[in-house]
C-alpha cells in the first residue's frame, strides 16, 4: 500500500526529526518509512521509533536504493533508518569536486 | 523545489556559524535565514525583488528572500548608464527595488539596502511552486540587447546538488567574493558557500591592493575571480615589488572570460601552494559547467608532453551531471579536435530568456553559441563566440586562432580580432592590439600569421590601441572594437 511521488516532494518522519526530499524517484507505488513508520507531508507530533530500525540520517546526505532508480536528499537529519519498501536506503558516495565558485 | 532550502538547511544544521563577513558586518546562517524572511515579508503579491547595489549582505539575504516570497530575484547593474538602467527596470516591473539610492522608476517600490533587514520576518516554509523562476539575470549584452536569462528554482538546485556537498567547508574556510550581484558567478557564490558552510567574505567594489589585503586579513582560503582581476592582481605585485603573501589561500578558481596563458602561468609561480580550477559556465546553465581541476593544472605545468600541457589553456572536463558535444554548423558530430559549436545537456542547464521562451532542442540540448573543440580525454578548448567568427570569403576564421599567434609576439600585451568589411572577400581580420613598449611593424604581424597559419588569417588592418574596451567583469566588448575600427 504506497503512494506515488514527484521529483521535490518532502515528507517528514513520524518518529523523528528526519526530513527528506525526493530528488528522483520512479513512477511506481512506493511505500516510505522511517523507523519503521510511514513519512508523511506533515512535520507533527513523533510517535516511538523502531529501534531496530534506529540507523539514523544525516543532513545534506543523499539517499538511494541499491540500483539507484531512486534519491532523496536528507534535510534534516535523525535518528531513524528510511526505507523504500522495506529496504533500507544506502548514502550515495559523492565524487567531490573543487570548488569553482 | 526551492533554492531557500539551501539556506533552510543551513540555518538548522549550523545556524551560529559565520555566514558572511562584510567590512566590520558579521552574519550568522541563523541571522541570514532572519533577514531573508524580513525581506520576503516587504515583497507584494506579483512584484519581483530587484536589486541595484554593489556586494552587500542583503544581497545574499535577497536572493533566498525572493525565494520565500515566491518571486524572482533581479539583479541590475549599478554600473550601467542612468537610461540603460531606466530601461532594465521598465522590463523588471512591478517589483519591490533595494537600491542604495533614492533614484525612483515608475511602477517600482523603493527601499533603501540599509533598511531592508528589519521588520518582520514571514514565517513557515517557501512555496514549492512547479517550475518556479528563481532568478531573472541580464546578460552583459556584448553583442547586444541584454537578454534577460530564467533559471528555475529547478535547475539551480541541480547545480547546487550536482557539484556541492552540503556542509563540506572546515568552519576556518572562508571565499572571497569580488564578483557583482548581477553577475552569474555572484549569485553561485551565495548558493554554493551556503550549502558548503563556507564564510562569504564580500568585497564590493575590486581593487588588487583591496583584494590582497581583504585575503590576508580574513585568512581567506578560497577565491573566484575573473581573467582581469588576476592579471591586475599579477600587475600590482609586480610593480609595487611586493610579494603575494598567501599561504592560506588554498584554493583560486577563476573563469568567466578567456584566461591569457602568461597570467595563469604566472600565478601559478606566485602562489604555488594553491589549488587552481578552471570553471567555464554561461548565465544560461546556472554557472559552472566544466571544470579543468587542480591536478590538470599541474599536469599541463609539468608536462612534456604537447597534448598534456596544451591543456593549460583548456576549460577542462564536463561536470558529472552534464553532457556535452560538439557539432558543426551543419548539425554533424564533430570527431576528437575537430572545431565546433558546443552543445550542453542537464538539469541545471535553464537555456531560456524571458520573452522568447526556450532554446533548448527537441532533446534538451543547449546551444552555447561557443565555439571550440574536444581532445581525444574530453578536455573541452574554447575559441570564440560563434557571432565573432569572421567569415571571409566562405572560410571561417575564428578570432581566438589569430589572437593566439599575435599574443605570443613579445612585444604585445593585449590583443582583439574582429571581423572587418572588405570589399573583395566580404569580411576580413582586422586586429587591435596592446603593446608592451616598442611597437611592432605592421609588416611583422603579418609575416608571423602567415608563418604560423597562413595567408588567409593575415590582418588586412592592424590598429594599436592604448587598451581594449573591456566591461567591469572583464568581458571584451567586441561589438564596440569592430564598430571603433570601421570608424577609422
Amino acid at each position: 500500500m504506497g503512494e506515488t511521488y514527484k521529483a521535490g516532494t518532502k515528507l517528514s518522519s513520524t518518529v523523528c526529526q528526519t526530513q527528506i526530499m525526493a530528488l528522483r524517484v520512479p513512477a511506481e507505488e512506493l511505500e516510505i518509512t522511517c523507523g519503521g513508520t510511514p513519512m508523511s507531508a506533515d512535520d507533527g507530533d513523533k510517535g516511538d521509533i523502531n529501534s531496530d530500525l534506529a540507523g539514523g540520517t544525516l543532513v545534506g546526505k543523499r539517499y538511494v536504493d541499491e540500483g539507484e532508480t531512486m534519491e532523496f536528499l536528507c534535510t534534516r537529519g535523525g535518528d531513524g533508518t528510511v526505507q523504500v519498501n522495506g529496504v533500507s536506503l544506502d548514502v550515495k558516495q559523492a565524487k567531490k569536486l573543487p570548488s569553482s565558485d | 523545489m526551492n533554492i531557500h532550502l539551501i539556506l533552510q538547511m543551513a540555518a538548522e544544521a549550523m545556524g551560529d556559524r559565520e555566514a558572511i563577513t562584510a567590512g566590520g558586518q558579521r552574519m550568522t546562517y541563523a541571522e541570514l535565514d532572519t533577514a531573508a524572511r524580513q525581506i520576503a515579508a516587504q515583497v507584494k503579491p506579483g512584484q519581483r525583488l530587484a536589486y541595484l547595489a554593489e556586494n552587500h549582505p542583503a544581497m545574499s539575504a535577497a536572493i533566498f528572500g525572493a525565494a520565500l516570497a515566491g518571486t524572482p530575484f533581479v539583479p541590475i547593474n549599478y554600473r550601467l548608464a542612468s537610461e540603460q538602467i531606466e530601461a532594465l527596470m521598465s522590463r523588471v516591473r512591478p517589483a519591490l527595488l533595494i537600491s542604495e539610492n533614492d533614484h525612483l522608476y515608475n511602477d517600482i517600490e523603493l527601499v533603501r539596502r540599509e533598511d531592508v533587514m528589519s521588520g518582520e520576518s514571514m514565517d513557515g516554509e517557501a512555496p514549492d511552486i512547479e517550475g518556479g523562476i528563481a532568478i531573472e539575470l541580464f546578460t552583459s549584452g556584448t553583442t547586444g540587447e541584454p537578454k534577460s536569462a530564467i533559471l528555475r528554482h529547478a535547475n539551480l538546485m541541480a547545480y547546487i546538488f550536482g557539484s556541492v556537498e552540503f556542509m563540506s567547508a572546515g568552519e576556518d574556510e572562508a571565499s572571497l567574493v569580488a564578483v557583482p550581484p548581477y553577475h552569474i558567478a555572484g549569485i553561485s557564490a551565495v548558493l554554493s558557500s551556503t550549502y558548503a558552510g563556507r564564510r562569504m567574505v564580500q568585497l564590493p567594489n575590486f581593487s588588487a591592493e583591496a583584494w590582497i589585503a581583504l585575503a590576508r586579513d580574513e585568512s581567506v582560503t578560497h577565491a573566484f575571480v575573473v581573467p582581469t582581476m588576476l592579471q591586475h592582481i599579477i600587475e600590482y605585485v609586480e610593480a609595487n615589488g611586493v610579494s603575494l603573501d598567501l599561504p592560506g589561500l588554498q584554493a583560486l578558481s577563476y573563469g568567466g572570460g578567456k584566461m591569457p596563458l602568461a597570467v595563469i602561468e604566472k600565478a601559478m609561480e606566485l602562489l604555488p601552494h594553491a589549488n587552481f580550477t578552471n570553471a567555464y559556465g554561461l548565465t544560461e546553465t546556472s554557472s559552472t559547467i566544466c571544470l579543468l581541476d587542480p591536478d590538470a593544472h599541474r599536469a599541463a605545468m609539468e608536462s612534456n608532453d604537447p597534448l598534456v600541457k596544451r591543456r593549460l589553456g583548456s576549460v577542462g572536463q564536463p561536470l558529472p551531471t552534464i553532457e556535452l558535444l560538439i557539432k558543426s554548423e551543419d548539425g554533424k558530430l564533430c570527431a576528437p579536435d575537430e572545431v565546433g559549436l558546443v552543445y550542453v545537456r542537464g538539469e541545471q542547464v535553464g537555456g531560456e530568456y524571458k520573452g522568447m521562451g526556450s532554446q533548448l532542442d527537441d532533446e534538451g540540448w543547449f546551444p552555447t553559441k561557443d565555439v571550440g573543440f574536444v581532445d581525444g580525454e574530453g578536455y573541452l578548448f574554447l575559441d570564440g563566440r560563434a557571432d565573432d567568427v569572421i567569415v571571409r570569403g566562405g572560410e571561417n576564421i575564428s578570432p581566438g586562432e589569430v589572437e593566439d599567434v599575435l599574443i605570443s609576439h613579445d612585444a604585445i600585451k593585449d590583443v582583439a580580432v574582429v571581423a572587418v568589411a572588405d570589399e573583395q572577400w566580404g569580411e576580413a581580420v582586422g586586429a587591435a592590439v596592446v603593446c608592451n613598449g616598442d611597437q611592432p611593424s605592421e609588416e611583422d604581424l603579418c609575416a608571423m600569421v602567415k608563418n604560423r597559419l597562413r595567408s588567409s588569417r593575415v590582418p588586412s588592418k592592424i590598429i594599436f590601441m592604448d587598451e581594449l574596451p573591456y566591461n567591469e567583469t572583464g568581458k571584451l566588448l567586441r561589438r564596440v572594437l569592430r564598430d571603433q575600427i570601421a570608424a577609422l
